[in-house]
């Protein structure tokens, strides 16, 4: 539950309700930066998502060593389907 | 054993038990509680019990938000569900969790509108595409979620979203910190602290735990190495007779928390008088509630529900469990009636619930790290 994967920020969109478009574990999807609004992160930071949205901005080496653990671990698996997302697809 | 050869960094991690081992007292037993149902996880996923010596015990907190959630919560969201207009969704967690009429799974299965949402902002999006139905988000979490939540009522009050509306169990960790220090069956030498939660609120809400209880408390990450190197920094403090909030993962939490996400918090939610928690009964001002400024958007003004207490199938030791009475494998259905597979606990459901995870790597050998013998 209160799981936080590593993501990269890939883009920003400027005059979008903080939205940004992040690369995590191979996957690329949308997240929400509302909760760093006192230090917005920039395209190439390093932050920890959760629920999608990012909660801190993290180190580079900090998060490609937490996606080596996960992946070793066989768990990144997991975090690939909770970075997907599901659900919307049937909507 | 096929992990331990590429693991990161096993010199670390035998140089962190061999740390443990050099500062723990022979002659003493400890008892450290690990708060957050994250380190529960990474405790039996990666076998570190094993690592420890007998004499140092972790006991298992409640800091799972689907364990703690009592059967009468998971029953009142349920119950919204059942309108035909209502679209009710949740994070993959709540889905197998047993309600007094099943699960919302097998809600789905028979009919109702079920969906599993992996953010909150999907289920502001998929009220968005559907403007004939209400779409209800099952909302449950700790200060780590809870601010997510708060961005997305404060979005769709921005928007003037009418059909989408929240069912709020957010709880807060220190009253429930609090009510285990109180209870009498307790005795806790220390803790190890979240780490997610105290990315939002900080180090400071932890002062009391060192100053008026004289506890030792060390926020901790959740790599095998965090966790073994805060119980170092744990016994250093309790062999010095000192009691002070430590912050292992300084990498992440800062100790200020996140202003930001403490200030949308505030802006959406108040503390509830009192809230049931599963196996510890009322605890007071441990919840969140929509502020009367957002009620169109809060599901529990919006619908009637019953909000009827429902006890625990009799048998079940749940809430033993989570205040660390009783360890998973002591429960009587462990294993036997109560399986991942056809959990009857909330604790069996989640990854992060005790059970699950002893169930999962203790019970099943399939820790990481325990031949490591570091
Ligand atoms: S084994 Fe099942 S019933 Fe027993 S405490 Fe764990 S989750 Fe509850």
């Amino acid at each position: 539950m209160c799981l936080a994967i590593p993501a990269k920020i890939v883009e920003l969109f400027p005059g979008e309700e903080s939205r940004a478009l992040v690369e995590v574990v191979g996957v690329r999807r949308h997240i929400n930066t509302g909760l760093l609004e006192d230090d917005p992160p920039k395209a190439g930071d390093w932050v920890l998502i959760h629920v999608g949205f990012a909660m801190s901005k993290i180190s580079e080496e900090q998060a490609l060593d937490q996606l080596h653990t996960l992946t070793m671990l066989g768990e990144q698996q997991a975090a690939m389907e909770e970075a997907q997302g599901y659900g919307l697809n049937d909507s | 054993m096929k992990f331990v050869d590429e693991f990161r960094e096993p010199g670390v991690i035998g140089k962190a038990c061999g740390e443990i081992r050099r500062l723990a007292d022979p002659n003493r037993h400890y008892r450290f509680m690990e708060v957050c149902g994250g380190h529960t996880h990474a405790i039996y996923r990666f076998g570190l019990k094993d690592l420890l010596p007998p004499n140092i015990e972790l006991v298992h907190g409640p800091g799972c938000p689907v364990c703690v959630l009592p059967m009468g919560r998971i029953d009142d969201g349920l119950s919204i569900g059942k309108d035909p207009d209502v679209i009710f969704t949740a994070f993959g967690d709540m889905m197998r969790v047993p309600g007094t009429q099943g699960s919302p799974l097998e809600h789905k299965a028979r009919g109702m509108d079920v969906r599993i949402v992996y953010s909150p902002s999907d289920a502001l999006e998929l009220a968005k595409k559907n403007p004939g139905k209400h779409v209800m988000f099952f909302a449950i979490g700790f200060e780590t979620t809870a601010p997510s939540t708060a961005l997305i009522l404060m979005r769709a009050r921005a928007l003037g979203l009418h059909n989408f509306s929240v069912f709020c169990n957010h709880v807060t960790i220190i009253p429930a910190i609090r009510a285990i220090l109180d209870s009498p069956d307790m005795r806790i030498d220390a803790f190890i602290g979240p780490g997610h939660v105290s990315t939002v609120i900080g180090c400071r809400p932890y002062d009391w735990i060192a100053r008026n209880e004289g506890k030792p408390i060390v926020v901790a990450g959740f790599e095998p190495v965090d966790v073994l190197q805060s119980i170092v920094m744990l016994l250093e403090q309790l062999n010095k007779g000192e009691a002070k909030v430590e912050n292992q993962y300084k990498r992440v939490v800062p100790w200020e928390g996140n202003h930001a996400a403490l200030k949308a918090m505030g802006e959406v939610f108040e503390l509830r008088p009192y809230f049931e928690w599963r196996g510890m009964g009322f605890i007071s001002q441990s919840a969140l509630k929509i502020r009367s400024a957002y009620a169109e958007w809060d599901a529990e003004s919006r619908f009637h529900v019953p909000g009827v207490r429902v006890t625990d199938p009799k048998a079940a030791q749940c809430g033993e469990v989570l205040k660390g009475v009783l360890k998973p494998a002591q429960c009587k259905l462990f294993g036997k009636e109560c399986t991942p597979e056809r959990p009857v606990g909330a604790l069996m459901v989640s990854s992060e619930g005790s059970c699950a995870a002893y169930f999962n790597y203790e019970h099943r050998k399939n820790a990481v790290l325990t031949s490591i013998g570091a």
